[in-house]
């Protein structure tokens, strides 16, 4: 470190005579001005021109060029989107009206089948209801005959124990009401 | 003996003429600076001339980075100054390229067998005319656009009548001293830069000429060395912005004058 | 006193500005820092008040850098 100091010190030192002997700093010898101010005018000058005629209109040029394509791009893109979209809704659309007339060719469909079905029914429940009428009746009438013939049967019957017990042949008026109210008893 | 071997942190600044000549009985010489400002020159053309060569729609490497210099000082003109100011675009961009690249290849060890490297924007003569040419448009454009209301610049609004004499005062010193500030922190920059990377150097060379275990410890000065071109590298970004910034706020006093 | 010494001793009171400078770069990046930390969205568009801070503030420091330049080698 302090080898450092002093060698440090030794160059200042040193810098210091040399810079004296030579006459001070050198950016302040003011016979090197024109010299530098004249170059520096030239070469500024000339990269001005440079820059101004050549570089930077090419350079502004191609970003401004980029900048317009991206924007035509970005526009393409959108208007694909929206034609996207478009498609996607006709679609949907008629995917939304096949399924409606689906439904409604379904719907007439079973309409038909359900017509078809209750006028077979009511058919065939005609033609029961008549069949069980019919049977009906001749349950009755064959009841009433039976009835008639037992009625018959009975009269018979008591004329014949009448005779058998008194050996007089009743009459049929009062048979028939000695019967009536034998059954109602 | 080390004193004959390490010359002087401030040999690098010397000018001296390579091809004298005068003009009109004023020495303007071909002198090493002047060489440098046309290898910046140069490197510049360079550099543009292949980077918008092919004017790709997709950039290239090079005109990537052309590309991203153009929005980057097209944005702090825009920012600074306002849509209005993209005329002075060209001279914005001059400027910071011109800077920039004297700050960078100064900052290029000397390659033995050529020229010395040369910071031209190490000298006040180079960094006083660049700031005295931003002021010198400032004022030339202020009066061109707005008459003798330029002179409002100095007479803020709001200031009591009694206090305006010292504020008006204050307000000149601060304007003509913008372009000194603008000359000194361009020039100082580089010039302590590069004393730090001399001096750096010096002590290498004076722990080598030491020899035995000073010849190793000469490694930290190195490690030095590098650690400070790396700053370097930043200020020679830093300081050209920095120049193109201001520049950018002193033209907008130009361009804004009434809305002081 | 020799005059070459004081040369010297002059130009490292020159130099002094600098550790002014050294605490005032430290303020502002500190203070940038703080309130990038706080608001981090606000950062990007401050960055420019801030390189130009760093640049008025390196001004001083620089001034007597170049006045400790000039006592050294020029006068």
């Amino acid at each position: 470190m302090i080898l450092t100091l002093t060698v440090l010190a030794e160059e200042a030192a040193h810098a210091a005579e040399a810079a004296h002997s030579e006459g001070g700093l050198p950016q302040m010898d003011v016979t090197t001005f024109p010299s530098q101010i004249f170059w520096l005018a030239v070469t500024f000058g000339l990269l001005y021109w440079i820059m101004s005629s050549l570089v930077l209109p090419r350079l502004g040029a191609a970003i401004e060029e980029r900048r317009d394509r991206i924007a035509d791009d970005l526009d393409r893109a959108a208007e694909s989107k929206r034609m996207a979209e478009e498609a996607e809704a006709a679609y949907n659309r008629s995917l939304a009206d096949a399924r409606a007339k689906a439904q409604a060719i379904a719907g007439e469909t079973r309409d038909e089948v359900n017509a078809e079905i209750a006028s077979l029914r009511k058919d065939a429940e005609d033609t029961l209801s008549s069949k069980a009428d019919a049977a009906e009746a001749r349950i009755e009438e064959m009841r009433r005959t039976a009835a008639a013939k037992v009625r018959e049967a009975a009269a018979d019957t008591t004329r014949a124990i009448v005779e058998a017990l008194i050996q007089e042949t009743p009459a049929d008026a009062a048979v028939h009401a000695a019967l009536a109210k034998a059954a109602n008893a | 003996m080390l004193r004959q071997m390490a010359a002087g942190p401030m040999e690098q600044f010397e000018i001296h003429p390579l091809v004298p000549l005068t003009m009109g009985g004023v020495d303007v010489s071909f002198t090493n600076s002047t060489l440098w400002m046309w290898i910046a020159l140069g490197a510049a053309i360079a550099f543009f001339g292949v980077a918008t060569r092919s004017r790709a729609l997709i950039p290239g490497r090079l005109q990537s980075v052309a590309e991203v210099f153009y929005e980057f000082i097209a944005d702090t003109v825009r920012g600074a100054i306002g849509p209005e100011g993209m005329k002075f675009f060209p001279y914005v961009f001059t400027l910071f390229i011109y800077i920039l690249l004297a700050n960078l290849l100064g900052l290029f060890p000397t390659i033995p067998g050529l020229p010395h490297t040369f910071t031209t924007t190490s000298h006040i003569a180079v960094t006083a005319s660049l700031g005295l040419l931003s002021i010198s448009i400032v004022i030339i454009y202020g009066f061109y656009k707005n008459g003798l209301s330029f002179l409002k610049l100095f007479v803020p609004s709001g200031v009591p009548i009694w206090l305006l004499p010292l504020v008006s005062l204050i307000e000149i010193v601060s304007f003509l001293s913008r372009p000194i500030s603008l000359a000194i922190r361009l020039f100082a920059n580089m010039l302590a830069g590069h004393i730090i990377l001399k001096v750096f150097a010096g002590f290498i060379i004076s722990l080598l000429g030491a020899g035995g275990v000073f010849g190793v410890i000469a490694i930290f000065p190195f490690l030095g060395i590098i650690a400070i071109t790396m700053l370097e590298i930043l200020v020679a970004f830093l300081q050209a912005y920095v120049f193109a910034i201001l520049t950018c706020i002193y033209l907008n006093d130009a361009v804004h004058a009434g809305h002081h | 006193m020799d005059v070459e010494a004081a040369k010297m001793i002059g130009a490292g009171i020159a130099a002094l500005p600098l550790a002014g400078a050294g605490v005032g770069l430290g303020l502002i990046f500190g203070n940038f820092l703080a309130g990038a930390f706080r608001n981090p969205s606000a950062a990007a568009g401050n960055q420019q008040t801030l390189l130009l801070a760093f640049a008025l503030t390196e001004f001083t420091g620089l001034l007597g850098f170049v006045i400790a330049m000039l006592i050294l080698f020029a006068v």
